[in-house]
């Protein structure tokens, strides 16, 4: 069944996507295409949907209309925990970690779609279970090295800061071996210097892992640095798309933001006021 | 403190020190010990305490590592007595009725665990509770099957040939399954199915996107922990020799909570160490009954109202249980004149988000 004029030429697809809560229309009409290997920024200000369009891709709301491909497969009706098995992994604005677990279990859990050991020969333990154990424990020992999350390997992620924790929280993605990669606002609450460094890990996981990133963020500099192509929303439609200076130099993005007229921003300008 | 792991499989020891092992080796030499030395009344209430023990870990993984709650524990502890009995009475080898009545149990477990998969909370509490109810009422009005009120008197069985009649031998049986399911606990701990129930207590919402089926992993979480829960009903058969309905109510559910709330949820020690506890309390109020003022010995609803109480206060007080009273104990005295009071401080955590709930 096709669902929209256009041809789903993106590696991920969103086709006529809309999102309605009883008479509340979050999300209405969004389409948009992402190519592999780049960084997808979305933008706008609170309540645009940003956040409703990631609930949709990750399959924790069903679209009220529309579609979504992946990889030339259609996962608008999948089962939500069959997501992480195609290659989509999350991180989440408000920080979903298991709390009350170690970091390396934290890391471990993101290794569940991969684990295929029959929940029977876990009660005993069989040698096949502890072979898979090992290997997931070397996978997540990849991810602890490439984020430099050593010295916290065995801390309670209770006990860690903030700041740690999101990057954690990027590693428990990374260790479901993703190909698409959803980032919920990876600098919020973060410090300048913790939200540079996080520009870096987000340039390096595009860069040397080749996994593609569609991010929600607030802060335009973090977005700028990072963004092959940027996606304005405000009130659940599509305001402008494009790169980072031709969004931000959008005469209606900058009325959404800021409301009236206003010349346009250079640098870092219409960040939204915390 | 801590050693440096140099391999991956040392994060897979079922004991980190070495040392560990060896007190747990002497713990379990003293406990095989006991009824060659001990009186037969306290192998009887240390059987008693393996007994509600094998039910804590049960409930332990249910509602201290997957954070369901479950106030109608004592139905599958009473399907795994009746099971067992039935079974025994109706001449099948105890050998075969005891893993059948936990299988029995489980198939409960899991026929409870359906219906009621998109519920926590309070919510699944009182389903659970209701769930108990029922259980209690077939249990009375099937008289054909249990013996209805007149209650239902639990064969001898044997086990390689000897008859078990002394408690010595409820004994041994319950410390074996005891020990047997403490391992298989360790086992789902270090297992893929032990992170992934962990994950659904911590964040549901997170869990399924790193590809946990929540349904499936709940009703296995249900399953196993109601499976253990009535092999402890097998062997509580077998301790109480005389099956009665009346046995299986809300009391003994709530006694369950208790040994995982006190205890201390998400640590199997901790199981143990409220079974310990809720076990032995009855005795203890026996004990000093006579020596209370103001006649409060001579109340009835001495023993509900004092659980009751315990309950609360260790919730308020002590919300790790005994298990994080004695971490914090040994915490004490390996730093003593050096201790900071702040250590040992209740910590409260404000950064949860009830957005996706």
């Amino acid at each position: 069944m096709s669902s929209g004029a256009e041809p789903m030429n993106g590696y991920f697809s969103a086709r006529d996507l809309a999102m309605h809560f009883g008479g509340i229309r979050a999300v209405e009409g969004v389409s948009f295409d992402v190519r592999q290997g780049e960084v997808f920024s979305i933008i706008g200000p609170n309540g645009a949907g940003k956040t409703t369009i990631f609930n949709m891709i990750s399959r924790i709301y069903t679209p009220s209309a529309g579609s979504l491909h992946f990889a030339g497969q259609d996962i608008t009706s999948i089962a939500p925990h069959r997501i992480a098995g195609l290659g989509i992994a999350r991180t989440f604005q408000n920080i979903e970690l298991f709390a009350n677990a170690s970091l390396l279990q934290n890391l471990l859990i993101g290794r569940h779609c991969h684990s295929t050991v029959p929940i029977l020969s876990q009660l005993v333990f069989l040698p096949s279970v502890r072979r898979a154990e090992v290997a997931h424990r070397r996978r997540a020992e990849e991810v602890i090295e490439f984020l430099g999350l050593q010295r916290y390997r065995d801390q309670l992620i209770a006990n860690l800061p903030y700041g740690v924790r999101k990057v954690v929280e990027l590693a428990r993605a990374l260790c479901t071996e993703p190909k698409l990669l959803l980032l919920d606002e990876p600098s919020s609450g973060l410090n300048v210097e913790e939200t540079e460094e996080m520009a870096f890990w987000i340039d390096d996981i595009k860069k040397d892992l080749g996994i593609t990133i569609i991010m929600v963020e607030h802060d335009m500099k973090l977005v700028t640095a990072v963004s092959d192509r940027v996606m304005a929303l405000n009130q659940g439609s599509i305001l402008a798309m494009g790169t980072s200076a031709e969004v931000q130099s959008d005469p209606e993005v900058i009325r959404a933001y800021i409301g009236g007229e206003v010349a346009p921003a250079t640098g870092a300008a219409p960040g939204d006021v915390r | 403190m801590s050693q440096l792991k140099t391999d991956y499989a040392q994060d897979l020891v079922l004991a980190r020190k070495p040392s560990s092992l060896a007190w747990y080796g002497l713990l379990l030499a003293i406990l095989l010990l006991i009824p060659h030395t001990l009186s037969e009344f306290y192998v009887g209430e240390m059987s008693f305490v393996f007994i509600y023990a094998i039910a804590g870990v049960g409930l332990m993984l249910l509602t201290g590592y997957t954070g369901l709650v479950s106030l109608g524990h004592a139905a599958f502890l009473g399907i795994g007595a009746y099971a067992n009995a039935i079974l025994l009475a109706k001449g099948v080898p105890f050998a075969l009725s005891l893993p059948a009545a936990g299988l029995i149990a489980a198939f409960a477990g899991v026929v409870i665990g359906i219906p009621t998969l998109r519920m926590s909370g309070l919510y699944l509490a009182i389903a659970t509770l209701a769930f108990g109810s029922i259980v209690g009422l077939v249990a009375e009005k099937w008289d054909s099957l249990t013996g209805g009120f007149d209650g239902f008197p639990v064969p001898h069985p044997s086990v390689l040939g000897l008859v078990i009649t002394a408690p010595t031998g409820v004994y041994y049986l319950a410390l074996g399954v005891l020990v047997l399911v403490v391992l298989v606990a360790m086992n789902i701990l270090r297992s893929p199915l032990g992170r992934a129930m962990v994950a659904i207590r911590d964040s549901e919402i997170s869990a399924q996107s790193m590809g946990i089926n929540l349904a499936l992993y709940k009703t296995v979480a249900f399953a196993i922990s109601a499976g253990i829960t009535g092999l402890a009903g097998a062997l509580f058969a077998l301790y109480v020799r005389h099956l009665a309905p009346d046995s299986f109510g809300v009391l003994l559910s709530i006694q369950l909570v208790t040994i995982v709330f006190i205890g201390g949820l998400g640590s199997l020690q901790g199981a143990i160490f409220g079974a310990i506890f809720v076990a032995q309390l009855p005795q203890v109020i026996a004990i000093v009954r006579d020596d209370l003022p103001f006649g409060i010995g001579r109340m009835p609803g001495l023993e509900p109202s004092l659980f009751g109480l315990i309950l609360v206060l260790v919730i308020m007080f002590e919300p790790a249980g005994i298990h994080g009273r004695w971490l914090k104990l040994k915490r004490w005295c390996r730093e003593f004149p050096l201790h900071r009071r702040a250590a040992f401080r209740r910590q409260k955590t404000y950064a949860k988000t009830d957005r996706l709930r």
